[in-house]
């Protein structure tokens, strides 16, 4: 009776085996097949939705515009809504397995993960947006928002009138602190007297929490709501509120002008995608660092609405074009770091190096960098 | 209550407005565990009720059809689950989980068009109704209509749970379905109703954030709220006037952790934003350790007739 069992447990160990390898085999001969067309499979991985109007939005907008390009030669596929961390290695793995060519990793989480998934791919490119670890597989490309986050500081400091200005930041990492610094700096040259009061919400995307997070903000008297969450919550948080203004975050959000939203960082990842694409068709595929700013490109600043004076709105355009000619660095000394001690010194500009790194505040900044 | 630079004033507005979404959910999926059913569908139900709720309300600009329809879409919603758990025998937890999929990609799907649109009808919401409520405080009676129905819901069923024939038999159903039966209680149908009411809950807790808490319309916008009201309802252990709690304790702590980063007030975050699933955690330990979870005894379990 025993033995029974025992030779009815090898037969089926037997049979799944025999099963396993011959599915494999099948699996294997397929992928050969798809190879064999010279079609590239492009993946992106998203953070939030497509339809979230703000950071996922416009990666998307990068994802039509290479289908539109390269029509046929191209083949896109996309998961939004995937979480950072090691959900996203599954998605990612998966993207890889079922063929993709290229793929790019939206969000500075996805920096671990998609080391990791390119070192079990190295036949597969992978790019990853806003982080700082490169492979031989493995290109970084990140727009310099804080470029934009200079006009806006500009803006705001013009515009406020209770000296308070919110700022929803989303984690306390590097990009979120550059776009803070660079705010601040810029509102304090236009107005002596600013405030800045940063909310953590601890979430890319969540619009309850972000409007929360901006009803909290207007409570304590800030009536410039800056955001660096996803969402366009905050702009109708500030709307409810009356006298309070936005900007647009990734994405124009231009439906919330010209009140509340007054202006906006806009996100332009179309050119890059469509040029890494064609790389990767040519098998000129290199690992790269990309950086690009108002002047390529890659950050645009959205339309100045009619809500703002029109000796401001000249200034806030002179400003984007020194910026955008490289003739204005957005970190330009003499700065200070938050304790007080000495960064830049008069005239002296930051290096990327230390703005990729960035996790101090600038002199002036209350509160601290939760670690 | 003493904070620097906050008014508890504001605070505690701020507060029920942000946990009326989750409680409204919570309190219904009460009903649906009391009667023995595990729906782990509601955020699914929510998002639903979130878009129908906009839409209806955009096109309508009456927010109050918008809640209504929102309520009905949550109910059509969970009839599906209820039809494949009570008729087919489906599992209940895949059955729940598909639904929340379902509901996410519906709506994705519904409210394509409506992103970026602005719900206009919010200010003529908040003042016709608001005259017939008696102000005592700006605190606490100065809601839209909704806060003060999410509380009269849980009150309601609060008695009826605990002191009506339909309450008794509702939680006998959930208790052992078997006996229930053979008393000749209806448990298909009462499971049914009960399920309903659930999704009319979630429903409405949905298009309360769509339409008041943020208010608009952006795909995936519950991001969550359904399972921390499923969190709830065990940490109530299933009883209502502690799911209002829980759904309280659970906003507070996401205003309060906000609004003291607002006032500049030196505090980990960290800590903040973690402790309401902590707590829950401890509760259940408390619980567990009592012995007395207050769990009913058929949840989750498939009832046949012919046991």
């Amino acid at each position: 009776m025993k033995l029974n069992k025992l030779l009815i447990l090898v037969v089926i160990v037997a049979v799944a085996v025999a099963a396993f390898f011959a599915l494999n085999k099948a699996d294997k001969e397929e992928t050969v097949a798809e190879k064999s067309d010279d079609k590239v499979k492009v993946g992106f991985v998203f953070v939030g939705p497509v339809g979230d109007g703000g950071w996922t939005y416009e990666h998307n907008q990068g994802r039509l515009a290479v289908e539109k390009h390269f029509g046929d030669r191209v083949e896109t596929i996309y998961q939004e809504s995937v979480p950072e961390g090691a959900d996203s290695e599954r998605v990612m793995t998966q993207m890889a397995a079922q063929g993709a060519d290229l793929i790019f990793t939206t969000s500075f989480g996805y920096m671990d993960p998609t080391i990791n998934v390119a070192k079990k791919f190295p036949k597969v490119k992978f790019e990853h947006a806003t982080g700082y670890k490169q492979a031989d597989n493995v290109s970084v490309y990140s727009a310099r928002f804080y470029e934009g986050r200079a006009v806006q500081g500009h803006i705001a400091g013009k515009m406020t009138k209770t000296n308070k200005i919110g700022y929803i930041g989303s984690f306390p990492i590097p990009e979120v602190i550059r776009g803070i610094n660079s705010a601040y700096i810029h509102a304090k040259k236009a107005n002596p007297n600013v405030e800045f009061n940063v909310v953590w919400a601890y979430t890319w995307f969540d619009p309850a929490k972000e409007a929360d997070a901006a009803k909290a903000l207007i409570e304590q008297g800030a009536d410039v709501i800056l955001q660096h969450t996803d969402s366009t919550a905050p702009q109708a948080a500030a709307q409810e509120a009356g006298n309070v203004i936005t900007f647009g975050q990734a994405s124009d959000m231009a439906e919330y002008g010209p009140m509340p939203r007054v202006s906006s960082i806009i996100d332009n990842w179309a050119p890059y995608y469509i040029a890494r694409t064609q790389a990767v068709l040519d098998g000129t595929w290199e690992s790269v660092n990309t950086w690009d700013g108002i002047g390529a490109g890659m950050v645009g600043i959205g339309e100045i609405s009619s809500a703002v004076p029109a000796d401001v709105k000249a200034e806030a355009i002179a400003l984007r074009d020194a910026l955008a000619s490289g003739e204005y660095h957005a970190f330009t000394g003499p700065i200070n770091k938050q304790d007080g001690s000495a960064w830049l010194a008069e005239g002296e500009t930051a290096d990327d190096g230390t703005l990729a790194g960035m996790n101090f505040y600038v002199e002036g900044l209350k509160g601290s960098i939760p670690q | 209550m003493d904070l620097p630079g906050i008014s508890p004033v504001l605070l505690i507005a701020s507060l029920m407005v942000s946990a009326t979404p989750i409680l409204l959910a919570a309190i219904g999926e009460t009903v649906v565990e009391k009667s023995g059913v595990l729906n782990l569908g509601v955020e699914g139900m929510m998002i639903v009720g979130a878009v129908v709720g906009f839409i209806t309300a955009v096109n309508t600009t009456s927010p109050a059809l918008g809640f209504v329809t929102a309520a009905i879409a949550g109910a059509l919603l969970s009839t599906i689950f209820a039809t494949l758990v009570l008729f087919f025998k489906s599992n209940q937890v895949a059955t729940g989980l598909g639904l929340t999929l379902v509901g996410l990609g519906i709506s994705a799907l519904l409210g394509k068009p409506y992103e970026g649109i602005k719900s206009p009808t919010l200010q003529a919401f908040e003042i016709p109704v608001l005259s017939d409520i008696p102000v005592l405080g700006p605190m606490l009676f100065s809601h839209d209509p909704m806060v003060y129905i999410s509380i009269l819901i849980v009150a309601a069923v609060w008695f009826v749970l605990k002191y009506t024939r339909i309450g008794l038999v509702l939680r006998a159903v959930g208790e052992n379905h078997d006996a229930a039966h053979a008393l000749g209680y209806k448990v298909i149908r009462i499971r049914f109703m009960a399920i309903m009411f659930g999704g009319a809950c979630a429903g409405l807790g949905g298009a309360y954030i769509s339409l008041v808490r943020v208010p608009q319309w952006t795909e995936g916008m519950t991001a969550g709220a359904g399972w921390i009201a499923l969190a709830i309802v065990v940490f109530a252990s299933w009883k209502p006037w502690r799911a209002l709690l829980g759904a309280y304790l659970f906003g507070g702590i996401t205003v309060l952790q906000l609004n003291l980063q607002a006032a500049g007030v030196a505090i980990p975050v960290e800590y903040l934003s973690m402790s309401p699933f902590l707590i829950t955690i401890l509760v259940l330990v408390i619980i567990s350790a009592k012995g007395n979870h207050g769990a009913p005894a058929s949840l989750g379990r498939l009832f046949h007739a012919s046991n």
